[in-house]
C-alpha cells in the first residue's frame, strides 16, 4: 500500500522530560520518526517540553513547540498548527496519556486530527487493565487471576478471592509500574493500595495472582496495514517475574525456551496486536512462563513503541520507530527496505549471531533513604548494553559498561566480603548488585541447584555465570606465567589445548595465546585480569603498578586482539552496508576502512543522574557536525536508549563499554587516518579517559586534557585565578582526613566539600562542622573514582560555602582565538543546590549590568588561558554585587543544549567544528547572542519513586531530567516550566506558607503577592505570626504535632494548591521531611526556595494576567 | 577432543568435539533459526548435510522425546560455536551432547561460525569433512573433495519408507501440542506434563508420497481431518489411485530435484486425477512434472525468518524454509502460475496450476521449527479437496 496522501501535517508529540521509566528512547524514537516523516514529504509538528532532545533541533520538524505536554497546550498548538493527524506512539506513556485526553475531550475530532498508528480504542484497550484481560480471554490466553479495584474496600474483595499472598498491586495509566508493588501481608497490602489508587491518574489497581519466580519474556511486534506482522526481537529477563523488566537483566534472542514454546508465544504476540486492534507500528508484549509446567501467561502490552523496542532496536539493528513511522502514514512492511541489507524488504524476522545483554543503572547512592529492594515498580534511571558471541561475553562486557567501576562480573579487585547470611540474603532479595552477589555465591562453591532455589533465575543463566566464575583460579594461577613473555607454563587439564597449540603453530597460527583468547572470549577485561594474575594490597598507593598496562601489552604482543563483527539483522546470510560494530574475540574482523580521516567521539555510557541526554545530544551534534566537515565520524557509546547509537548518527558505530581498555582497542584499530578522539561530548565518563588515551598516545583534539587537568586541581587552578586575578571562594585540597580538617579550618565553615573528578555532584555535600566533615571524609571518599584496581582515590575539594549567594552559570565556546558566551543563565534557586537541580533563566534578570560585564570578562580569561577549542562551562557566585568563580569545566556542560534551544545556535556543532581545526569567524559565530524571549530550564526529579525521602535540594544532584518554559516574559516562561515539570502552579487556591526563622522577615511582598492574585495563606504559628505582623491575612495551622487538621490533613484532602516550605536549618525536622514528602507523592507543587517562591509568584501572575500562549521555536529564531 | 571441519576449498576450522567421535562427509550449509536445533537434526530433508547453527549458543533447553521430525537423525554432522553447559528446560529429556552420541551423529563446537557462514555466503554452499580423526586438516580436505556432490544425489531413497503404512490411525500422534492452562481447560495431558488440543474427527483420506517427510506435516494434516496413507517414494500413479485417494500429498525431502526422475513421472500421472499439494521437495517435483526445471541456490535458504510474499493477497508471511533447490520460474510453462515469491531474492516460493487442483509451496507450513504462519495451507488442501468432490 504505498502512503496516505490524505494527510499533510502530521503532530508528533514527544515524551516530556527525562524521568524514572521514561528516558531518552523516546528522543532515539522521535528523532526516527521526525526524519522518517519528513523523507516521506509530511510537514511535521513536534511537541516536548525537553530541550535536551535532539529532536527538539529546529531541523528535525518544521514546527518544533518547547512547550508542556498537556492536553490545554497541546490544544493551543492543534488550534494553530492544524495538523491532519496525531501520531501519539512515539513519545512513551506521556505522549499516549496526553493523546487519550485530546481524544476523550473531543478536541481531536472538532478539529478534525485523526490519530494514526493507534487509535483510542486500541490504546484503551491496551492500558485499561480489564478491557485489556477481558480481550485475552476472548483469544484464549490465559491471564493471571486477578480483579481491578477503584476503593479498598473493593481491593479487599479481589484480594480475598484470589485468597493467597503474596499479591501484585498495578496502579492503572502509570509509567513504569509506579505506585504499585508486591504485598506479602495485610498490611502491605492496604499501604500499596492506598499508594496505587493516589498514583493512578483513574483511580484504578489491578490486584493479581502472584507469578514471583516465573520465567519473564518480552516479544518487539510490529504490524502493518496489510495486517502482516512481524516479530523484532524476542528478550529473557534474567530475573524472573517479581522485579520490573526495567529494572532485570535482560537479554536477546530467548535462549531458554524450545522452538514450539517459543512459537505458541509468537503465535500469541500477533494474536495479540490484532486483537487489542494496533493497526501499525511496534507494540512490545510481556510473558510470565512457569518454569516446571510452561503455563504462558500474558503480562501487558504497551501499544506504542516502549523502552524495549528501543533496546530491541539496538540489539537487532532493526530501526523500529522509523519503521513504525513509516507504517504509520501508510506503508506495508515490504515496501520498506532494510537499510542494513539494502536488497532486502523490511518485512522479515531479524535474526541474530550474537548474544545482548542489558544491564540496568541504579542510583540509590543519590537517595540513602530510597528501599533499594528492587520490586514491580522501576527505579533504574539507565542502562548499558552489550553485545557478545555468548551470553558470559556479553553480561561482563554489560557490566564493565555501568560506569559503577567494575570490570565485570568478579575478581576486578571489588568484589566485597560478605559472610554468608549476607549473602544469602542479597540472592533472595532482589537487589541492584544482586548479578555481582551471585559470582560470589559461585565462588563460593554453592551450587546452581542452592542458588536456583534462592534466586529462581533460569538454571541456564546460572550455569553460564558459574563458567565464567570457575575460571578465576586459572587466571589467578596464571601470574607467573603473564610475568615474562614466552614462559607460559599451560597445566592443562585435559590434552585438547596442547592439541589446538601443535596445530597452530603447525599452520603458522600464535599458539601461546590461546589461554588469554580463553579468557577474552569469556568476556574478561584486562582489568580483571590484571587484578587477578596481580593481586594488589588494598591500600596501594595512588599510580602503584596494576599491571593493566602489562596484560595489555603481553595481550597484543601475542595477537590476542578483538575482531569487530557487524549488527547485520540476518546472521551474516546477507552482506551487510552498515557499519555497525561490535567487538568479540574470533576469527574474522569485519571492519572496513572507507580512507577517509576519522574522528572518534566518545559517549557518555548509560544514563544516571548527573550525566543523562544532554551529553548524548553534544555527542550527536559532534557526528552530525564533523560528518559536514568531511570526516569519517565513528562513535563509541553502550547506552541503547540515545540518538549516538543510532546506526545512521555517525558513519561508524562501535556497541562497546567506554572502558580504556575497549576504546583503546577501538582506537588501535581505527588509527589509520585517525585525526583526534573528542573526550569533551560524553561527560565525565570518556573525560576520565583522556589522560590513559593520551598516555597511550592516541591523539585528542580539543581542549587539551592538560587544561582539564588544570581546571580540576584545586593548586594549578588556584594558581591560575590568581595569575587572572579572578575571585574564587576560599578552599583547599585533602587527601586525609585531617588534611580536609586543616583545610575547612582555612577557609571556614561551612564548606562544601567533593571529590574531584566527579560529575553531578556525586559524592558533594554542605558540611557544617569538624564532626560532619570527618564523617564525611571517610565515608565519601569511594565516590571518587579510582578507574582501575588498586589505584587511590582523588583528593578532595574543601571549598568555603557562600550563604544565600546568587549562582550564574556560563556556557562559552572558545578557537583558542576568540571566546564567544553563549550564554549567561541565573539560577533561580541560590547558590549551593546543584546546578542541574536548580531551575536557571536566559537572560538573566536580576544581575546588574557591570556583574555581567564582569562574569564575561573573567570567563574570556578563563577560556584564554586555558587555551580552550570547543565548549567551557563556568559556575559563579554572586553575591553582594561580587562575583566569585566556583568551578570550570572545559568541556560540554549539561546546559549546552538548553542554550542552544535558548539563543537559537547550535553550540556542540559549532565546538565539534573548532577541534577539527575551524575559527569562529569561518563558522560566523562571534558576537553574544542576547535573545528578547525568557527561557527557563527546570529539573525534574524522581522522588515519586521513592516514597518518604526529603525533596530538599542540597549540592548532590538529584534530577533526572529537565524541561524549559519558553516565554516573552521571566513569569511566563517560569510557569510554562512547572507546568512542563509538574505539577503546574495553580492559578487559585490555598497556599501553605512556612519558612526558616531568618527568612521571616523576608515574606511580606510575597505573601501579599499572593493575596493579591487571590489565594488564601495558611502558616504555622511562627511564620503566621510574621505574616499578621506584616499586616498579611493568614489563617492558622496546627503544626503537626501540635494537633489537628494541620498540613498533611489538607494535603490529603487535596485543600492545599502549593507550598511554601523552606528548610528550617542544617538538618531537616522531621515534620517538614512530612509535608514535603507527602506532598509530593499527592503531587501539589511545592517550593522549597524564597527566589523560587518570587518566580513562581511573576508566574502565577502571567498566567493570570496573560494567559498561556504558544509559539514554535522556528519562531523565536526567525528559522 | 579436538575436531576439524575442512571445506572442499581448503579453508578448514579447528574446534572441539563433542558428540559421537566419528568422521562424516556432506554438503555443510548453515540454518538461521534461533531456536529448534532438535527438528533440525532430525529432519530428513537434512540428509547428507552438515548443518552449522548461526546461533552461537545451542542446546541450552535440551532434547525432549516429542521434537523430533523423524525417527532418527539425519544431519551428517553438526557445527556450533557453543555447547550449552547446561539443558534448562521443564520439557528437556537428556542433553544435546548424549542425543547426538546416541545417533553417532559428529558435533564440532568452538569454531568461528560467522567466519563460516560468511565463507558459505560467498563461496556457496560445498562439501566439508567433520572428523575427530587424529588427521591433518590437509587430510581433511582432501576427504571432503573426496565426496559425492550433492548435485545428482538422490537421498530420497535413503529417507523414503520401505513400504505404505496407515499413519497414526489411533490419533495419538497427531494431537496438537499446546501449553498448559490456568483455568485446566486442557484435558489431554500427558504424564510428562506436555498437554494436547483434541483432534477433529477424520474428514478425508489421502496419500501422501514420503520423500523424508517430516511428521509435523503429518500431524498437520492429522489436525486438518485427513486421514493419511503414506507411501514410499518408488510408488506409482496407478496404485496411488488405486486406493482412490481424496487428494495426494507430496511431501519434503533431502538432495537434488533432478535426480528423483521417477518421481517426477508418477506425478505426473496423478495431475488432473486427483488434487494435489506439495511441500518442499514436493514443490520441485510439481514443478518438474509439470515441465519445469530447479536450479541450485548458491547457499539455499535455511531458517525460520524468511519473507514470503503471497502474490494474488499481496500479503507477505514469514516461513520456516529448508531448501537448497528453486524452481526455475521461466522453465514453466503457461498453465502453472507462480503464487509466491521469495522477498529476498525474488525466487520461486508458491506454485499453482491454472486449471487443476494442484497447488505446492516451497517452505514449511508445518512449521517446526519456525513461524507457524503459512500453516492456512493445510487447511487450503481441504477446501480444495472438498471443491473437486
Amino acid at each position: 500500500m504505498p502512503k496516505d496522501t490524505s494527510l499533510q501535517k502530521i503532530l508528533l508529540i514527544g515524551s516530556g522530560p527525562i524521568v524514572i521509566g521514561q528516558g531518552c528512547e523516546f528522543d532515539y524514537s522521535g528523532v526516527q520518526a521526525c526524519k522518517a516523516l519528513k523523507e516521506e514529504g509530511y510537514t511535521v509538528v513536534l511537541v516536548n517540553s525537553n530541550p535536551a532532545t535532539i529532536m527538539t533541533d529546529p531541523e528535525f520538524a518544521h514546527r518544533t513547540y518547547i512547550e508542556p505536554i498537556t492536553p490545554e497546550v497541546v490544544e493551543k498548538i492543534i488550534e494553530r498548527e492544524k495538523p491532519d493527524a496525531l501520531l501519539p506512539t512515539l513519545g512513551g506513556q506521556t505522549a499516549l496519556n496526553c493523546a487519550m485526553k485530546l481524544f476523550e475531550s473531543g478536541v481531536l475530532e472538532k478539529h478534525g486530527v485523526k490519530m494514526i498508528g493507534a487509535n483510542a480504542a486500541a490504546i484503551h484497550k491496551g492500558e485499561d487493565r480489564q478491557a485489556f484481560k477481558d480481550a485475552m480471554i476472548k483469544i484464549g490466553l490465559d491471564m493471571p487471576r486477578s480483579g481491578t479495584a477503584h476503593t479498598k474496600h473493593e481491593a479487599r474483595n479481589v484480594a480475598q478471592e484470589i485468597g493467597a499472598f503474596p499479591l501484585i498491586i498495578r496502579p492503572a495509566f502509570t509509567l513504569g509500574g509506579s505506585g504499585g508493588g508486591i504485598a506479602y501481608n495485610k498490611e502491605e497490602f492496604e499501604e500499596i493500595i492506598t499508594r496505587g489508587l493516589d498514583l493512578s491518574p483513574v483511580s484504578e489497581v489491578l490486584i493479581e495472582e502472584s507469578l514471583l519466580g516465573w520465567k519473564e519474556f518480552e516479544m518487539e511486534v510490529m504490524r502493518d496495514r496489510a495486517d502482516n506482522c512481524v516479530i523484532i526481537c524476542s528478550i529473557e529477563n534474567v530475573d524472573p517475574m517479581g522485579v520490573h523488566t526495567g529494572d532485570s537483566i535482560t537479554v536477546a534472542p530467548i535462549q531458554t525456551l524450545t522452538d514450539r514454546e517459543f512459537q505458541v508465544m509468537r503465535d500469541a504476540s500477533f494474536a495479540i496486536i490484532r486483537e487489542i486492534g494496533v493497526e501499525t507500528g511496534g507494540s512490545n508484549i510481556q510473558f510470565a512462563v512457569h518454569p516446571e509446567t510452561g503455563r504462558m501467561i500474558v503480562i501487558e502490552m504497551n501499544p506504542r513503541v516502549s523502552r524495549s523496542s528501543a533496546l530491541a532496536s539496538k540489539a537487532t539493528g532493526f530501526p523500529i520507530a522509523k519503521i513504525a513511522a513509516k507504517l504509520a502514514v501508510g506503508y506495508t512492511l515490504d515496501e520498506v527496505r532494510n537499510d542494513i541489507t539494502r536488497e532486502t524488504p523490511a518485512s522479515f524476522e531479524p535474526t541474530i549471531d550474537y548474544v545482548v545483554v542489558k544491564c540496568p543503572r541504579f542510583t540509590f547512592e543519590k537517595f540513602p533513604q530510597a528501599d533499594p529492594v528492587l520490586t514491580t515498580q522501576m527505579k533504574s534511571v539507565g542502562e548499558a548494553m552489550a553485545i557478545g558471541r555468548t551470553f558470559k561475553e556479553a553480561l561482563q562486557k554489560a557490566l564493565r559498561s555501568l560506569e559503577i567501576k567494575r570490570f565485570g562480573l568478579i575478581g576486578d579487585g571489588k568484589d566485597v566480603v560478605v559472610d554468608d547470611d549476607t549473602l544469602r540474603t542479597k540472592l533472595t532479595v532482589p537487589n541492584a548488585e544482586r548479578i555481582f552477589f551471585l559470582g560470589l555465591a559461585f565462588q563460593r562453591g554453592w551450587t546452581v541447584e542452592e542458588i536456583f532455589e534462592m534466586t529462581k533465575i533460569d538454571r541456564w543463566f546460572l550455569e553460564n555465570i558459574r563458567e565464567i566464575v570457575i575460571e578465576l583460579e586459572r587466571i589467578a594461577s596464571s601470574s607467573p606465567l603473564l610475568d615474562e613473555f614466552g614462559r607460559w607454563d599451560w597445566n592443562y587439564e585435559s590434552g585438547v589445548l596442547e592439541e589446538f597449540e601443535n596445530d597452530r603453530k603447525k599452520y603458522g597460527l600464535r599458539s601461546a595465546g590461546i589461554e588469554l583468547r580463553r579468557w577474552k572470549k569469556l568476556g574478561f577485561s584486562d582489568a580483571q585480569i590484571a587484578a587477578l594474575a596481580y593481586p594488589m594490597p588494598a591500600n596501594a598507593p595512588k599510580g602503584a603498578f596494576n599491571g593493566l598496562t602489562e596484560v595489555r601489552a603481553i595481550r597484543k604482543k601475542l595477537g590476542v586482539i578483538p575482531t569487530y563483527r557487524l549488527v547485520d539483522t540476518c546472521a551474516a546470510e546477507f552482506e551487510a552496508y552498515t557499519p555497525y560494530y561490535y567487538s568479540t574475540y574470533g576469527d574474522e574482523n569485519e571492519r572496513r576502512d572507507s580512507g577517509k580521516k576519522k574522528i572518534i567521539i566518545l559517549g557518555g555510557g548509560p544514563n544516571r543522574i548527573g550525566q543523562g541526554i544532554e551529553f548524548d545530544y553534544c555527542c550527536v551534534h559532534a557526528a552530525f557536525a564533523l560528518r559536514e566537515e568531511g570526516f569519517e565520524t565513528i562513535m563509541v557509546n553502550s547506552n541503547p536508549e540515545t540518538v549516538s547509537t543510532d546506526y545512521d548518527t555517525s558513519d561508524k558505530l562501535y556497541f562497546e563499554p567506554l572502558t580504556l581498555e575497549d576504546v583503546l582497542n577501538i582506537c588501535e584499530q581505527e588509527s589509520e587516518n585517525l585525526f583526534g578522539v573528542i573526550v569533551q561530548f560524553g561527560g565525565q565518563t570518556p573525560l576520565n579517559l583522556a589522560a590513559g588515551l593520551q598516555a597511550a598516545g592516541v591523539p585528542i583534539i580539543g581542549t587539551s586534557p592538560k587544561s582539564i587537568e588544570i581546571a580540576e586541581d584545586r593548586k594549578l587552578f588556584g594558581a591560575m585565578l590568581d595569575k587572572l586575578g579572578i575571585r574564587q571562594t576560599a578552599g583547599g585540597t585533602a587527601v586525609t582526613e585531617d588534611e580536609a580538617v586543616t583545610a575547612a579550618n582555612a577557609v571556614s565553615y561551612p564548606v562544601l566539600v567533593r571529590p574531584s573528578f566527579v560529575l553531578g555532584g556525586r559524592g558533594m555535600q554542605l558540611v557544617h562542622n569538624e564532626t560532619d566533615l570527618r564523617r564525611y571524609v571517610r565515608e565519601a571518599v569511594e565516590a571518587s573514582p579510582g578507574a582501575t584496581p588498586g589505584t587511590a582515590a582523588n583528593p578532595i575539594l574543601v571549598d568555603h560555602f557562600l550563604e544565600d549567594a546568587v549562582e550564574v552559570d556560563v556556557d562559552c565556546i572558545s578557537d583558542g582565538e576568540i571566546v564567544v558566551i553563549g550564554a549567561i543563565m541565573e539560577h533561580i534557586e541560590e547558590a549551593g543546590i546543584h546546578s542541574g537541580d536548580s531551575s536557571c533563566v536566559i537572560p538573566s534578570f536580576s544581575l546588574k549590568p557591570q556583574v555581567k560585564e564582569e562574569i564575561a570578562k573573567a570567563t574570556k580569561a578563563m577560556a584564554r588561558e586555558l587555551n580552550v577549542r570547543g565548549l567551557m562551562n563556568v559556575q559563579f557566585a554572586v553575591k553582594d554585587d561580587v562575583v566569585y568563580v566556583l568551578e570550570v569545566n572545559p568541556r560540554a556542560s549539561r546546559t549546552a543544549p538548553f542554550v542552544s534551544k535558548a539563543i537559537g545556535v547550535q553550540l556542540p556543532k559549532l565546538a565539534a567544528k573548532i577541534m577539527a581545526g575551524k575559527t569562529l569567524k569561518e563558522l560566523g559565530f562571534t558576537e553574544e547572542i542576547h535573545p528578547t524571549h525568557f527561557s527557563v530550564k527546570e529539573a525534574v526529579f524522581p522522588f515519586i519513586r521513592f516514597p518518604g525521602i526529603d525533596i530538599v535540594l542540597g549540592p548532590e544532584m538529584k534530577s533526572t531530567g529537565e524541561v524549559m518554559g519558553i516565554g516573552e516574559n521571566l513569569g511566563l516562561a517560569f510557569a510554562k516550566a512547572q507546568m512542563a515539570a509538574q505539577p503546574a502552579l495553580p492559578t487559585n487556591g490555598n497556599i501553605f506558607i512556612s519558612v526558616a526563622d531568618r527568612q521571616k522577615t523576608k515574606i511580606a511582598e510575597l505573601a501579599q503577592g499572593f493575596v493579591d492574585l487571590g489565594f488564601t495563606l495558611f502558616a504555622t504559628s511562627g511564620t503566621g505570626a510574621a505574616l499578621k505582623a506584616a499586616g498579611i491575612p493568614v489563617q492558622k495551622l496546627f503544626k503537626l504535632n501540635e494537633g489537628r487538621p494541620n498540613a498533611l490533613d489538607m494535603i490529603k484532602n487535596g485543600e492545599l494548591a502549593m507550598i511554601i516550605n523552606t528548610p528550617s536549618g542544617k538538618v531537616a525536622r522531621e515534620d517538614e521531611v512530612k509535608i514535603r514528602s507527602t506532598a509530593t507523592a499527592n503531587r501539589i507543587p511545592i517550593i522549597t526556595t524564597l527566589r523560587a517562591a518570587n518566580a513562581s509568584l511573576a508566574g502565577i501572575r502571567a498566567l493570570k494576567e496573560h494567559g498561556l500562549s504558544v509559539k514554535s521555536l522556528q519562531e523565536y529564531h526567525g528559522v | 577432543m579436538r575436531a576439524i571441519l575442512a571445506l572442499e576449498d581448503g579453508r578448514f576450522f579447528l574446534g572441539e568435539s563433542f558428540g559421537a567421535t566419528v568422521s562424516a562427509v556432506g554438503e555443510v550449509c548453515f540454518n538461521t533459526s534461533m531456536s529448534g536445533y532438535q527438528e533440525v537434526l532430525t529432519d530428513p530433508s537434512y540428509r547428507g548435510q552438515i548443518v552449522a547453527m548461526t546461533a552461537p549458543q545451542i542446546g541450552n533447553y535440551g532434547v525432549n522425546a516429542l521434537d523430533d521430525e523423524s525417527a532418527a537423525m539425519h544431519v551428517r554432522g553438526f557445527v556450533i560455536e557453543e555447547l550449552s553447559p547446561v539443558a534448562s528446560n521443564w520439557r528437556s529429556r537428556g542433553t544435546l551432547e548424549d542425543y547426538l552420541k546416541t545417533w553417532g551423529v559428529p558435533g564440532i563446537q568452538g569454531i568461528d561460525t560467522r567466519a563460516l557462514t560468511k565463507h558459505l555466503r560467498s563461496s556457496g554452499a560445498m562439501r566439508g569433512c567433520l572428523t575427530t580423526e587424529d588427521i591433518s586438516p590437509e587430510q581433511a580436505v582432501a576427504r571432503a573433495q573426496a565426496a559425492p556432490p550433492m548435485e545428482g544425489s538422490d537421498f530420497v531413497k535413503e529417507v523414503t519408507p520401505a513400504e505404505a503404512y496407515d499413519w497414526d490411525p489411533d490419533g495419538r500422534q497427531s494431537r496438537a501440542w499446546t501449553i498448559v492452562k490456568g483455568d485446566g481447560t486442557q484435558t489431554e495431558m500427558t504424564e510428562d506434563g506436555e498437554v494436547f488440543a483434541k483432534l477433529p474427527p477424520v474428514k478425508h483420506r489421502i496419500v501422501a508420497y514420503d520423500f523424508g517427510m517430516k511428521r509435523n506435516i503429518l500431524r498437520r494434516l492429522r489436525q486438518e481431518g485427513f486421514q493419511v496413507r503414506v507411501v514410499p517414494a518408488t510408488t506409482s500413479a496407478a496404485d496411488v489411485l488405486a486406493l482412490k485417494p481424496d487428494g495426494v500429498f507430496l511431501s519434503n525431502g533431502p538432495g537434488d530435484p533432478a535426480a528423483l526422475t521417477y518421481v517426477h513421472e508418477n506425478i505426473r500421472g496423478l495431475m488432473g486425477r486427483t488434487p494435489i499439494f506439495g511441500i518442499c521437495l514436493g514443490h520441485q517435483m510439481l514443478g518438474y512434472a509439470v515441465g519445469g526445471k530447479t536450479f541450485k541456490l548458491k547457499f539455499g535458504h535455511r531458517g525460520g525468518n524468511q519473507p514470503v510474499k503471497d502474490l494474488a493477497t499481496g500479503k507477505v508471511t514469514i516461513t520456516s524454509q529448508n531448501h537448497g533447490f528453486a524452481v526455475d520460474a521461466d522453465s514453466l510453462p503457461a498453465d502453472v502460475e507462480v503464487s509466491h515469491i521469495n522477498l529476498n531474492d525474488h525466487t520461486v516460493e508458491g506454485l499453482r496450476h491454472k486449471s487443476l487442483p494442484i497447488f505446492s509451496v516451497q517452505y514449511h507450513p508445518e512449521a517446526a521449527p519456525g513461524p507457524n504462519d503459512a500453516s492456512y495451507f493445510f487447511p487450503q488442501f481441504a477446501e480444495m479437496i472438498e471443491a473437486a468432490k
